[in-house]
């Protein structure tokens, strides 16, 4: 006998497993809908690939991942799509979402699929693909990607197989053992395939499924999986529990199994991956158990996802009126649903409808005594009498202190509360209430960043104004003492004189219409030029974002992954606006003359200012990102970037610097000289300060628009999907909405 | 369809904080029982009388809060203090002596600082410690174990010890006042010890009568003792609290009591099982020192803050002014248990070592 350590804490609730195993694992007839949503699981919603009125087929999929930890659904069964609609789900703030509903047509008609005979042909990568495009995600627990858990980079030295199951009432995994011993057994060896072959291979199963236990053992001779039963006492299925007994090992703080070598899976995930690479049948169905006193039948069945619970309750002799209120999951654990309609999902294992008697309604909570009946159950070691007392009195750093978020809501310590305090739901609002103001610190951190900086960026805006400014008026004013002294060239005079003459509104519009001119002779090229550049950009940006979801993928946590992900989307949407841009901008039509004009007047020094210009330009922009950026590893790849672009600067104004001696020569020598650079540089700067701003402004706020309008539509999606990202999308819209503003203020003060 | 929204957990166990209360009641039964056959029916009568004042205090309380009265005097709590101070008190003390203690017990201790759960000190505790500071003479005045009383004096039998304890109403009834303590009271083994002088250990346990016929630790009082520790293990074995608390108090009072013992010359201080098994020890131990709510919180924390209680017993009996010192360890510590709490949570899953209570910032969750 293997050596197991003692689950710390724990409790015996009753059991109540004998009334669902009386029946082997049965089949209901296909419902009139499914309802199937499309976001089951963690993770960033897959996308849709069906339409209202699609006819689809069994197995065909209507949604598939979009990203990492995104999982896909398929359909469980052939028949017409009827709409695509928000559908109340099962979640605890009993939330509506996108669901796709399914009118089966009856004739259950597969779509073309196709098995593997032997899973050793394949290489474990290609194993990962197809559990990743069958839609496989955790079935015990929070439904987490199931290859995304599997293509761990850490060398794993022991499989866990869980097949604890230990919330009472529940026996989808114990009639699955019992009746599919043999596809679990292949599954385990698929899974140890694609890990490396680790070195232990262990079934962790509680010693109340005996049946279970002697089938599934004598299907285990000659391999090196091991079977290993521990006593009964909820919750020894927690994953992190698990572990612990099984190894005696802690998984550690913030970590995941990976980190101490161990992966974790469900025997009824370990059932389904056996079924989607063995058969090439993708998630749409698994074992739920329909079990209750308000039910006359108490069973399992291979339900369809999708299938409504009325139908369950249904077809097992349902009794409204005994029941009072409607569990999935697990009398500990579950979740109350409110409405009947709500689909099973992947992680569904048990419809409980207990009556009265079963399940009664807790009495009103009585004060705390401090008795430590939690704190002897909690498996996780924390003082749940504490918690309570600090989330009464919302002290949340003591919380932390406490480490509120060690919990795993096992509900443990509310089930032997004699004094009845719903000890699990004051932590879970206290985290709810502790991740809110961590967000709300993030954005008010930089809320204020970009404060400081768009302060500072002001404040170095107007230094620069004054500054030019300052220049204009000198060389102004050395131009009206030019041409006082000169007066020779009736040619020149009139710039000079209109350059001295400023407010002179026929001078207005000469300036205005050379500087048009000269900004048309540019643009279309240079807008070009800008575009691609922007592609290039956003191309690279690209790149590097998606480098860095490699990069992490071996220690990362979820949330990391998850936020990697969504920096790729954003990217990649980028990407894609900037070449839309680039397509809708006009081809640049070779004009001899003008390109002889443009060549001519953009001397070499010219270009250099130019270059300089859009050098000093793109650093603050970096700057900008940095004081933005919040990873340390985004932010030294700025840094990086940042550095790169300085030195450009530098040698740019180096080459400045030597140009000039260049640069006078390329100019006609018929005028003078003097006055001819004076009244470009005029031209020129009345011609940024009026025209060409005003349109790259009134450019800008256009652009802005449509990227804030887009943001927003992205934003409302996410809201509506209850998506991780709201919160930087949100500070994205916003931030948006500032620019525009400041455009605006910026379009309206220069017309 | 009208169905509950309730969040997980579903399930419950049967017992609730008054089912806890009672097995609490219920385990003082062959303490309360030893007591009466030994020094007759004083305990019944104090219990019965501070149980009362308890329920009409807390229900008064609970009035003048505006709480649902019932539903907190349910819970039994104000009864376990009752009952505790009950058994602390010297049988036959007059009746305003339980009457005083108990009001400051329920009123001042437990309801002043937000009532059950929220009291930092024992109530019982603070009742008691209340009346032996004011009422040092009736608060010491123990009647002797009743094999000990001399040939022409009869144990008081309940009219007797009703008299006695309330004289008012003897004179109301006969005109007569009679009955006083006086004439039953003898030293207790610990003020024996106390005010040894002279004798050997060994020469005072042939000599005393109180010793030379008992076992251990004189007569009656060890009975008593065994029987609230047989009480203690019950609720042990019912798991109504852990062991920590008590355990760690009775190991460190055996260990300072040997360290002290001397080899029993006449200074010395008693054997460990003198310690053990007279004044209130094991009542102490068993039914004080784990009242959940004063005592530290985690199982390292109890089981520093029990063993704190025993050596401070162990201090105060010994060098103190008062002989028994139960009382007054459990306030001090009671004191203490923050302290202790913030240093002792327990390291928790996945954690390399534990945390302060304190601690300000975090690794992050
Ligand atoms: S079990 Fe309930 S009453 Fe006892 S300490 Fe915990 S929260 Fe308080
Ligand atoms: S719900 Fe949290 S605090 Fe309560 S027992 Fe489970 S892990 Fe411990």
């Amino acid at each position: 006998m293997r050596k197991v350590w003692d689950l710390i804490g724990g409790v015996h609730p009753p059991e109540n497993k004998h009334q669902s195993v009386q029946e082997s694992i049965g089949t209901l007839p296909l419902p009139e809908k499914l309802v199937i949503p499309l976001n089951q699981h963690i993770g960033a919603p897959p996308k849709l690939l069906v339409s209202a009125g699609d006819i689809v087929l069994k197995g065909q999929p209507l949604a598939e991942p979009k990203g990492m930890v995104s999982v896909g659904v398929h359909a469980p069964t052939s028949g017409q799509i009827s709409e695509i609609s928000d559908y109340p789900i099962p979640h605890p703030s009993g939330m509506s979402a996108r669901c796709v509903t399914l009118i089966p047509d009856g004739k259950d008609e597969w779509i073309e699929h196709k098995g593997t005979d032997n899973f050793r042909d394949k290489t474990p990568e290609e194993l990962l693909d197809i559990i990743r495009s069958s839609g496989i995600s955790g079935l015990g627990g929070a439904g987490f990607a199931s290859a995304v858990k599997l293509s761990t980079r850490q060398p794993i030295s022991t499989l866990i197989i869980n097949a604890t199951e230990c919330e009472p009432y529940i026996t989808a995994d114990d009639m699955l053992m019992q009746e599919r011993p043999e596809a679990i057994v292949e599954g385990i060896k698929i899974l140890s395939y694609i890990l490396g072959e680790p070195d232990e291979i262990l079934i962790g199963i509680e010693d109340n499924k005996p049946q279970a236990y002697e089938i599934l053992e004598s299907y285990l001779e000659g391999t090196n999986i091991e079977l290993v039963e521990f006593s009964t006492r909820y919750p020894s299925g927690g994953e992190k529990q698990l572990i612990q007994i099984l190894t005696g090992k802690e998984v550690p703080n913030g970590g995941l199994p990976a980190d101490i070598g161990i992966v974790c899976q469900n025997v009824g995930t370990t059932h389904a991956i056996q079924r989607a690479i063995v058969h090439g049948e993708p998630l749409f169905s698994r074992v739920t158990t329909v079990t209750g006193k308000a039910c006359s039948t108490n069973r399992n069945y291979q339900t369809l996802i999708g299938t409504p619970i009325s139908h369950l309750l249904e077809y097992n002799g349902f009794d409204q009126s005994q029941c009072s209120r409607l569990v999935m999951g697990g009398p500990m654990m579950g979740l109350t649903l409110e409405n009947p309609e709500i689909p099973v999902i992947k992680t569904t294992n048990c419809i409980l409808a207990p009556t009265e008697d079963e399940l009664p309604t807790p009495p009103p909570a009585q004060p705390c005594i401090r008795c430590g009946m939690c704190a002897e159950a909690c498996p996780a070691s924390l003082l749940p009498q504490q918690l309570f007392w600090y989330a009464q009195s919302q002290n949340y750093e003591r919380l932390e202190a406490h480490n509120l978020f060690d919990c795993i809501e096992c509900g443990a310590c509310s089930y032997v509360c004699p004094s009845n305090i719903p000890l699990v739901q004051y932590y879970r609002a206290s985290k709810g209430e502790i991740r809110k103001l961590a967000a709300e610190k993030v954005n008010a951190d930089r809320a204020r960043q970009r404060f400081e900086f768009q302060k500072a960026r002001k404040e170095k805006e107007e230094a620069a104004k004054a500054a030019k400014r300052e220049a204009r008026k000198k060389a102004a004013e050395q131009a009206r003492a030019k041409a006082a002294n000169t007066r020779t060239s009736t040619e020149v005079s009139p710039a000079a004189t209109g350059a001295t003459a400023k407010s002179s509104a026929a001078d207005d519009i000469i300036k205005a219409a050379m500087a048009r001119a000269e900004a048309k002779k540019a643009s279309p090229e240079e807008q070009r030029a800008k575009l691609e550049r922007g592609v290039v950009r956003a191309e690279s940006h690209l790149e590097t974002v998606e480098q860095r979801l490699q990069d992490l993928d071996s220690e990362a946590t979820d949330k990391q992954r998850e936020q990697a992900q969504a920096a790729i989307e954003d990217a990649r949407l980028r990407l894609e606006d900037a070449q839309s841009k680039l397509k809708a901008a006009p081809e640049p039509k070779p004009d001899k003359a003008k390109e002889v004009m443009a060549k001519v007047q953009a001397s070499p020094k010219e270009a250099l200012e130019k270059k300089i210009a859009t050098l000093k330009d793109r650093i603050n922009v970096t700057e900008e990102k940095i004081a933005e950026a919040e990873d340390d590893a985004l932010k030294a790849a700025l840094q990086k970037g940042l550095e790169k672009q300085q030195e450009k600067l530098r040698d740019a104004e180096q080459q400045l610097t030597e140009a000039p001696a260049e640069s006078t020569t390329a100019i006609s020598e018929t005028e003078d000289a003097a006055a001819t650079a004076i009244a470009k540089a005029q031209a020129k700067a009345a011609a940024q300060a009026s025209m060409s701003d005003e349109e790259k402004l009134r450019a800008n706020v256009t652009s802005l628009q449509t990227r804030l309008k887009k943001a927003q539509e992205r934003l409302i999606v996410a809201e509506e999907e209850g998506s991780n990202h709201i919160d930087a999308l949100r500070t994205g819209v916003e931030k948006l909405q500032a620019k525009l503003n400041s455009a605006e203020t910026e379009l309206s003060e220069l017309s | 369809m009208a169905l509950l929204k309730l969040t997980s957990p579903h399930a419950h166990t049967a017992q609730s904080t008054a089912d806890v209360m009672k097995l609490v009641l219920l385990a003082t039964i062959p303490g309360l029982v030893a007591l009466t056959v030994f020094f007759g029916w004083g305990t019944i009568i104090n219990v019965f009388i501070a149980a009362a004042v308890a329920l009409i205090c807390e229900a008064s309380v609970m009035g003048l809060r505006k709480r649902p009265v019932m539903f907190y005097l349910k819970d039994n709590s104000a009864l376990v203090t009752a009952v505790l101070l009950g058994l602390a008190l010297p049988p036959l003390a007059p009746w305003w002596i339980p009457v005083v203690g108990t009001f400051f017990a329920i009123v001042i201790a437990k309801h002043l600082y937000g009532g059950l759960g929220y009291n930092p000190f024992n109530p019982a505790m603070v009742g008691y410690v209340v009346l032996l500071i004011s009422f040092p003479v009736q608060m010491t005045a123990w009647p002797a174990p009743a094999p000990l009383y001399p040939a022409e004096i009869d144990v008081p039998g309940l009219w007797q010890s009703l008299q006695i304890v309330l004289p008012f109403f003897n004179e109301a009834l006969t005109g007569t006042v009679s009955g006083s303590i006086d004439a039953y009271t003898a030293a207790t083994p610990l003020d024996t010890f106390k005010h040894n002088t002279g004798l050997l250990v060994e020469q005072l346990y042939k000599k005393d009568p109180l010793f030379n016929q008992g076992s251990w630790a004189g007569i009656g009082w060890e009975w008593a003792n065994f029987a609230f520790l047989a009480g203690g293990c019950f609720l042990l074995y019912r798991r109504v609290f852990t062991w920590h608390a008590p355990v760690a108090m009775l190991v460190s009072l055996t260990l300072c009591a040997a360290l002290f013992y001397d080899g029993g010359s006449s200074s010395s201080h008693g054997s460990p099982l003198l310690h053990l098994l007279s004044g209130g020890t094991m009542l102490g131990a068993f039914f004080i020192v784990t009242d959940p709510v004063t005592s530290a919180t985690s199982n390292k924390g109890r089981l520093i803050y029990g063993a704190l209680i025993g050596i401070l017993i162990f201090i105060i009996r010994s060098w103190g002014s008062y002989p028994d010192a139960v009382a007054f360890a459990v306030l001090l510590m009671n004191f203490a248990a923050p302290l202790i709490d913030n240093y002792t949570l327990p390291r928790t899953y996945g954690h390399k070592k534990s945390r302060k209570a304190t601690e300000k910032k975090d690794e992050g969750p």
